[in-house]
């Protein structure tokens, strides 16, 4: 019973904790402005992002080279997007409040995707740099 | 035995580890989140420890299993005083120091103590749910207290971009480790759930890593910002 009500308390915690923690995440990068290439390539010329250009700036992500260090929070983003896609298609359906909010926070995360992108643009920058005098 | 799976899980939250001390050295934190590193750090060793163990000794063996759940309650034991120091880091301007130290050392004994009594009344138990038990009820503890700390943050209006989020990545720790043992409890699936807790591992010193790296110091956030208002 003890164990039951703590597997209950403890999802409920996750849940919250999660969406909190990603949230800030998605509001730290809101805060950077994003390089002129990383704007050409995904488009976004400002910090609001259409929800549905998650899923395209992702598969640019993963064009990239990969960073150990940001993948797992891409991933959790990923998963935050995932929750909110389908409270967008069931719940929020009903109630138009809710649809434009998880649409405002899906733009979010396709904000935070091109911020990633960015810094892996960046990232291979400086790697073809670094290598080219070695080349010459 | 664990397999390539747990082997590479392993690895990754080994080096994961090492990159949030580095990653603090770098960015002139270690000093500022000591007990943060110092539980990184001891999570480090003990990993290495438990290799050693385990390549020594067999997975089987009594000395990798003793080893494994000593170094888990000392982990565990750092992790609060790693919660308390953000703790303190919240209520600094309040001169609750001299409070937060007392509490410190409360919790300290009665970890200690708990640990002790557990450990010292059940050798033979070491393989038992029991042992479940007494984790999940430590890391549901932890869940509390961090869930507390988000209640101070929040009524605060503390504004550390990356302090919000070293404590709600260890908010999410705490209740995932706490649901998956409670699950353990309740279902006893360790064969699926073996897949499932060192992936969890993985969390705390991957968001640590994320938080050291890119969440720039001086970066400032409203936790009102993060309630789920639809405006």
């Amino acid at each position: 019973m003890i164990a039951a009500l703590i597997f209950v308390l403890s999802l409920v915690a996750l849940l919250q904790f999660f969406v909190f923690y990603c949230r800030s995440m998605i509001a730290t990068s809101r805060k950077q402005m994003l390089s002129l290439q990383a704007r050409d390539v995904t488009g976004i010329s400002e910090a609001a992002a259409r929800g549905d250009e998650f899923d395209r700036i992702l598969e640019l992500v993963q064009l990239c080279p990969e960073l150990r260090t940001d993948r797992n929070d891409i991933r959790a983003v990923h998963l935050y997007y995932g929750l909110l896609s389908f409270l967008r298609a069931t719940v929020a359906q009903l109630l138009p409040d809710l649809n434009a909010w998880t649409e405002r926070e899906r733009g979010g995360c396709a904000y935070f995707a091109a911020v990633a992108l960015d810094r892996r643009i960046a990232f291979s920058r400086n790697l073809m740099a670094e290598q080219m005098p070695e080349n010459l | 035995m664990p397999g390539p799976y747990q082997y590479a899980i392993w690895v990754i939250c080994s080096i994961l580890e090492l990159t949030v001390v580095v990653c603090a050295l770098a960015k002139h934190s270690f000093r500022r989140y000591f007990l943060l590193n110092l539980y990184m750090a001891a999570s480090l060793l003990a990993d290495i420890s438990r290799c050693w163990f385990l390549l020594h000794y067999g997975f089987t063996s009594q000395e990798y299993r003793f080893a494994y759940f000593y170094s888990d309650a000392v982990l565990t034991i750092c992790l609060y005083l790693a919660l308390l120091q953000l703790y303190s880091h919240v209520f600094d301007e309040m001169n609750a120091e001299r409070y937060l130290r007392i509490g410190a050392t409360l919790l300290l004994v009665g970890t200690t103590l708990f640990s002790y009594l557990v450990v010292h009344q059940s050798t033979d138990k070491m393989a038992s749910p029991f042992v479940y038990e007494v984790s999940q009820n430590l890391y549901f503890v932890g869940m509390v207290l961090t869930y507390v700390l988000w209640g101070a943050v929040f009524k605060l209006r503390e504004t550390r971009a990356q302090l919000i989020q070293l404590v709600l990545s260890l908010g999410v720790y705490f209740s995932a480790f706490a649901a998956n043992y409670a699950l353990q409890n309740l279902h006893h699936l360790h064969g699926l759930l073996s897949y499932v807790t060192p992936l969890t591992g993985i969390w705390l010193p991957a968001a640590w890593c994320y938080a050291f790296l890119r969440t720039p110091e001086d970066a400032r956030l409203a936790p009102s910002q993060l309630a789920l208002s639809r405006r």
